[in-house]
């Protein structure tokens, strides 16, 4: 039952989600590629896809992930398993107790998590960074690094350094995301 | 809501400027201190934070079908608008310059993600307890990823959460200890 499956996987993403859309990241690839639902490369489209569209990137990405493994009902699954947990969370906290975050256990709880948040997401970089970019995924496997999407990642990085120095701020994911589109199609196309 | 699901390009923090905007400075329907508050509890808790803060304001507002009203209301652009590329995709990659141009993306996602990490790195408290779980939490995901163990993600969230409430625990242990 892939509906089933997708619900319930969706549903564990959502209830421990903490952090928002970038954490969210490293467990939908865990679930995806376990499943094989998405390869690597269909993993970090989807995720462009997400972050250049509306819309919060967890919602996106489930129902680009169900869409993908079940047309229709399989977007409407994931969506709702993702959007359940946080929706009856949120509920019960608005409702019943309204001082939630006064409550010692929760903060020192909360502590822990978000060092973790950090951590899970610069790992999640970092694991990416290797398989695709070096194309080393395991210990024992070695391939040719992929000497163009390196060029690319040093492009993007001299950009949004200089960007950030020009304006005071960083640039906005889209514009990166337009800036790497014309250097792929250039670089990879011949 | 649905107008905000729409405007909001680049996730969770985006959107919170214009929730305030929207509802603060003009409907007046929370105040600036229960936004505040409803901002803290929706990064607090897990999920999407457009979501969460979408089913707390339609709860204050209209109660249970205020909060479903809003958070249907909140995922339905991003469904539509999704459903629609997810369909579409594959047919669009097989154009051969796009696929290029996705190749030159996918570098740049990886990107994005590091320079999430590293904001978010920046904004935390440097004490010694978060500092060693972010270096442990980090090196074992990328260890054990070389080495392809299996070990869920989930655990690291709840264990680091286990560890936070120990140390918590410790301190105001010691506390109550040097005040004897």
């Amino acid at each position: 039952m892939i509906y089933l499956k997708l619900f319930l996987t969706f549903l564990q993403i959502g209830a421990v989600s903490f952090g928002g859309g970038y954490a969210m990241i490293s467990l939908i690839r865990e679930k995806a590629l376990l499943y094989g639902w998405l390869n690597e490369n269909e993993l970090l489209n989807m995720i462009a896809v997400a972050e250049s569209t509306p819309g919060p990137i967890a919602v996106n990405m489930a129902t680009y992930v169900g869409s993908s493994q079940a047309g229709v009902i399989g977007s409407v699954v994931a969506t709702l398993g993702i959007v359940l947990p946080s929706f009856i969370i949120i509920l019960i906290i608005a409702s019943l107790i309204r001082n939630f975050l006064k409550y010692k256990t929760v903060k020192a709880f909360l502590s822990g998590v978000r060092p973790c948040v950090v951590g899970l997401i610069l790992a999640t970089a970092g694991i990416m960074f290797l398989s695709t970019i070096l194309n080393f995924t395991n210990v024992g496997q070695y391939r040719v690094p992929d000497i163009k999407g390196l060029i690319i990642f040093a492009i993007l990085l001299v950009t949004a350094t200089i960007y950030g120095k020009l304006r005071k701020k960083k640039p906005s994911p889209i514009l990166m995301i337009l800036i790497s589109a014309v250097l792929g199609a250039v670089m990879y196309s011949f | 809501m649905l107008k905000i699901g729409l405007f909001t390009f680049g996730g969770g923090y985006a959107m919170i400027a214009l929730l305030e905007n929207e509802f603060v400075s003009n409907k007046k329907w929370i105040d600036k201190d229960e936004f505040l508050d409803l901002v803290a509890i929706a990064e607090s808790t897990p999920g999407p934070i457009a979501i969460n803060s979408a089913t707390y304001i339609g709860y204050k507002i209209l109660g249970f079908s205020g909060s479903l009203t809003a958070t249907v209301a909140m995922c339905i652009p991003s469904f539509v608008i999704i459903y629609i590329i997810s369909v579409f995709f594959d047919s669009f990659l097989s154009v051969a310059i796009i696929a290029s141009a996705f190749r030159g993306i996918q570098v740049c996602v990886i990107y994005l993600i590091l320079s999430a990490g590293l904001k978010m790195l920046k904004q935390i408290k440097k004490t010694p307890f978060n500092i060693v779980i972010i270096c442990s939490v980090s090196i074992c995901m990328i260890v054990f990823s070389i080495f392809s163990v299996k070990f869920s993600t989930i655990f690291y969230i709840l264990i680091s959460g286990v560890i936070g409430i120990f140390a918590n625990l410790i301190i105001s242990l010691q506390k109550k200890e040097s005040k004897e």
